[in-house]
């Protein structure tokens, strides 16, 4: 009897089988590419040295783009100043003999941060104008939650308002000092920047004098 | 510049050859189709000072420039 009921269950077996096997087939078709997705953003996010990586080159992007001046501030300072060109009395033009020397004082300047909202002030009190929120996004969507690496955010920001400041103004949203950066973080910091530019003119008249 | 990886060579090549500038100007329309920026660091005349310049067509990338930086388009934050 028991007997009988085994080869019966493996005759039973061997006719499910085909059928089995092509459930499991679609099934693995209708959720395959899912989790092999899945598992493709699970290796990217655990790869601890991408973001390391990714910020290295854009520092090195980033120094050789622009100014050593502007370079050695965003090293020692976390930022990066630029001046202003849409008002009528901006900085008058230099000799190229100039251009290693800090640039003259403008009517306004910006202080560019990475992934911070670009800040407007008047140089010559420190007054500070406004906000300007903008940000460059992921428009492949490569990763989920992805951004451009610091020294990359700077750089954008620093290109688009050389190159074209009155169009990257428009694109951002304006507000008043005070709406995502701490006013008195950004007053510190302009402490440090006139700290920062009168030691490296008296390191620089050093070095000119010892020439 | 890619989000979440930086700086990426897309393409490079000689545009005073012939394939290669085909490849280019292909390479600078699809950047531009998906919608990113394209600058090309300078060196202002008066100035002297690094500055970048934003382009919007192949034509005006100086002939002199060494590369093109593409980057997402800004947007209000």
């Amino acid at each position: 009897m028991l007997l009988a009921l085994l080869a019966l269950t493996l005759v039973a077996v061997v006719l499910a089988l085909p059928v089995l096997v092509q459930a499991w087939s679609s099934w693995r078709r209708e959720h395959g590419p899912l989790f092999r997705t899945r598992r493709v953003e699970r290796v990217m996010l655990h790869d601890p040295g991408r973001e390391r990586r990714a910020e290295q080159r854009a520092r090195e992007l980033l120094r050789s783009c622009v100014n050593d001046e502007e370079w050695s501030m965003y090293r020692d300072l976390g930022f990066i100043k630029v001046n202003g060109k849409l008002a009528d009395g901006s900085a008058p033009r230099r000799p190229r003999e100039a251009a290693d020397a800090p640039e003259p004082e403008a009517p306004y300047a910006y202080l560019i941060y990475p992934h911070k909202p670009i800040v407007a002030f008047v140089p010559k009190t420190r007054r500070l104008l406004s906000e300007y929120c903008v940000e460059f996004p992921d428009l492949t969507r490569a990763i989920s939650h992805s951004r451009l690496p610091d020294s990359d955010d700077v750089l954008a920001k620093w290109m688009a308002l050389t190159g074209d400041e009155r169009n990257l103004i428009r694109n951002a949203n304006m507000h008043l000092p005070g709406r995502q950066i701490d006013p008195g973080r950004v007053r510190r910091d302009l402490w440090r920047l006139a700290e920062w530019e009168r030691q490296r003119r008296s390191s620089g008249s050093y070095e000119a004098r010892r020439r | 510049m890619k989000p979440g990886f930086g700086e990426v060579l897309l393409t490079e090549g000689d545009p005073r050859v012939r394939e290669d500038e085909e490849r280019l100007v292909e390479e600078f329309r699809r950047q531009l189709d998906e919608g990113m920026w394209a600058a090309v660091p300078t060196v202002g005349e008066d100035s002297g000072r690094r500055e970048a310049q934003m382009v919007q067509r192949y034509a005006d990338i100086p002939t002199d420039a060494e590369r093109v930086i593409f980057f997402p388009r800004a947007s209000g934050g």
